[in-house]
């Protein structure tokens, strides 16, 4: 894997750069001086929303536009960051008016429009916390969510309400308020009546740096998905990061593909370009080769963050579909949600003239850890390295503890130093599953990885079962509980298989209760209530029957043993196997 | 309501990607990605199924013409033709 040829860059490249020299800026940075870059409420208090909007607009910025979005349509709309202080702050008297207090969660359930940008920031700017799902997740990954989060508002469509939340709401007796973007029914509140009603002006709450302002869920191999808590803190780090590995400069047009019910569509699909004053472009529709290009072209993006599968995609539809474009404004593309192959790095190099910039970092770490910088040679199919403020390294974990391995090449677990401002505070009611994170003073990633001789990072594997499809983590564990509710089903596993443009998708393995008989139409009928129950962002694209499914003596599913017998690699240790797969 | 060859072979395909969604349940003059619940993914899984069954080229350049059922069945009665 590291056989291409290193990109190299140019002199002029990075002196253009926010960081010219990664070196130095490792060798002189502290998180105090990235904490100077924040304006903050005085007193030591601060709002990510005052970062990321008021600020700016009381700089004289408020006529820049802030957010560009285009709709299915094709249909633009702008909002300045002045139209965008006003709506948020519409909508945080909103919530005020409402009874909705600090600290009390607010969720989101919207495809990529205005609103849901408007909630996130009028959320955090009125000191409650923000909440983003995913609108392709079905009812049960929402209610999980929603009761692990003790949902007080949510904010949706008629259509999504109507669809996914409606059925589940009488299992959600501490959800208040559904606001409606888009109609008004017996049971939820109009919101644009409210909003129009609502004053535009609005104290925007000070709050304490470790005051919780967002949650984002991931999922975990066993059990029910983790509510990743981050504070207002974090807006330093996403700031900072922001600058150093997406080298956003202010007035730039900026361009993250991400979903915001996503940690990257968050983290920087909203916070980070906005305390960078860039200009964001939000396109609603879904993945169009045509429309991806043109809409670079057009609305002359210089920054763009993307992720695998969609360059996968792109490079799929040959170099000619790009070369009938020109892109003389993109200066930096970067791409995260799994590691990107070599191939696709090179491909970008050759198509845009500039490669793709791969980093890494999870849920928990709320920003980017470790990265590929426009000053910085890449190594194709390389992460990159640690930020300025981040130290890393690969460790061996064993029963007693964490110990570092620092002789190159060496193969370990990928961990973290903990302290930066955007790392997770907690698992929200789940200290144990927290704690279980740490060892030896080391955050541990989950993910296998090495670092070479030049301090680059490469990603090897994950230490466990969780899946990665699209850039998306799914849990196993959700998936198979969906199925065994299925009267057909005795027991399920559930792995990810390779798949060469989304990285993996989602396999279930099923062993039917008897009186069942494995056929194509009971195939389509559990697929259909596997979508029906996690919505077809999590649901399996293959389903597999089996007499019998490999197991512990405890009766555990072993999902390595089925792995590893569909990739046709070595069984490993399979002195547990108590009852195989047939 | 009788389908075109076309459209059965639409629905029957779509059927395989989304069997929890019911033709007769859907806007076939809407958004048909947000109509089915499906990705990009599957849609291009869609669209491979069914240059295959027609031997048809589907280039991404006339991705545009099937953004909903009625365009995608008109779509391929014109290529089948």
């Amino acid at each position: 894997m590291m056989d291409a040829p290193p990109i190299v860059k140019q002199p002029a490249t990075r002196d253009a750069a926010n960081m010219p020299d990664y070196s130095e800026m490792r060798a002189g940075f502290s998180w105090d001086d990235a904490r100077a870059k924040i304006s903050g409420l005085g007193d030591g208090h601060l709002n990510i929303a005052h970062e990321a909007i008021d600020r700016h607009v009381a700089a004289g910025h408020g006529e820049q536009v802030a957010l560009r979005w285009i709709a299915k349509s094709g249909e633009i709309t702008d909002f300045t960051y002045a139209d965008l202080q006003a709506q948020t702050n519409r909508f945080a008297n909103v919530l005020r008016a409402r009874g909705i207090g600090k600290g009390e969660r607010v969720y989101s359930l919207l495809g990529r429009v205005p609103e849901l940008y408007i909630a996130a920031l009028g959320t955090i700017k009125a000191g409650a916390v923000f909440c983003p799902l995913f609108s392709a997740f079905g009812p049960e990954p929402i209610l999980s969510r929603m009761e692990i989060g003790s949902a007080s508002a949510v904010v949706t469509s008629a259509r999504l309400y109507k669809r996914k939340l409606k059925g589940i709401r009488d299992n959600l007796p501490e959800l208040r308020d559904v606001f409606l973007i888009d109609a008004q029914t017996d049971d939820t509140v109009e919101l644009a009546a409210l909003m129009e009603a609502a004053p535009e002006t609005f104290d925007t709450e000070p709050m304490d740096p470790e005051d919780m302002a967002l949650l984002h869920f991931t999922s975990g191999t066993t059990g029910k998905p983790k509510g990743v808590v981050h504070v207002h803190e974090a807006v330093v780090a996403h700031n900072m990061t922001g600058q150093i590995a997406l080298d956003l400069h202010p007035g730039d047009v900026y361009w993250c593909t991400a979903d915001p019910g996503w940690v990257t569509g968050t983290s920087y699909g909203i916070i980070a370009p906005l305390t960078n004053r860039a200009t964001m472009i939000i396109d609603e529709a879904e993945f169009d080769v045509e429309r991806w290009y043109s809409t670079l072209e057009r609305e002359e993006v210089r920054v763009w963050y993307t992720a695998p599968t969609a360059i996968r995609m792109l490079m799929k539809a040959g170099s000619e579909a790009a070369k009938a474009h020109k892109f003389p404004h993109l200066r930096f593309m970067a791409s995260v949600g799994e590691p990107l192959n070599p191939e696709a790095v090179v491909w970008g190099n050759e198509t845009f003239g500039m490669p793709f910039h791969d980093n890494w970092w999870q849920t928990e770490t709320g920003g980017i850890m470790i990265a590929n910088y426009a000053s910085m040679d890449v190594k194709p199919g390389s992460m990159g390295k640690p930020l300025p403020g981040i130290d890393a390294g690969i460790v061996e974990v064993t029963e007693t503890g964490a110990r570092e391995l620092t002789e190159p090449l060496a193969m370990g677990e990928l961990a973290l130093r903990p302290g930066w401002p955007s790392m997770m505070r907690a698992y929200l009611h789940e200290q144990a599953r927290y704690d279980k994170c740490f060892k030896d003073g080391w955050y541990l990633s989950g993910d296998l990885a090495m670092r070479d001789a030049d301090g680059y990072f490469w990603f090897v594997g994950r230490s466990n079962d969780l899946i990665k499809s699209a850039g998306h983590l799914i849990g196993p564990f959700e998936v198979e509980s969906a199925l065994m509710e299925h009267d057909a089903v005795a027991e399920v596993g559930v792995i990810g298989v390779p798949d060469e443009t989304s990285g993996e998708i989602v396999k279930a393995y099923v062993a039917l209760k008897p009186g069942h008989e494995a056929s194509e139409d009971l195939k389509l009928e559990l697929m259909g209530h596997a979508r029906k129950k996690l919505g077809p962002a999590v649901a399996p694209k293959e389903i597999a029957f089996r007499a019998n499914l490999p197991k512990t003596r405890s009766g555990k599913i072993m999902r390595r043993l089925l792995k590893a017998r569909e990739l046709g690699l070595p069984e490993g240790d399979i002195s547990t196997l108590e009852s195989d797969e047939q | 309501m009788t389908l075109s060859q076309t459209a059965t072979a639409l629905a029957e395909e779509l059927y395989k990607i989304a069997p929890d969604i019911d033709l007769d349940d859907i806007d076939r003059s809407a958004d048909l990605r947000e109509e089915y619940d499906i990705d990009s993914m599957d849609f291009l899984n869609l669209v491979t199924a069914l240059g295959k069954r027609f031997q048809l080229e589907m280039p991404e350049a006339d991705y545009p013409r099937m953004q909903t059922f009625d365009d995608f069945a008109a779509y391929l009665d014109e290529k089948t033709s």
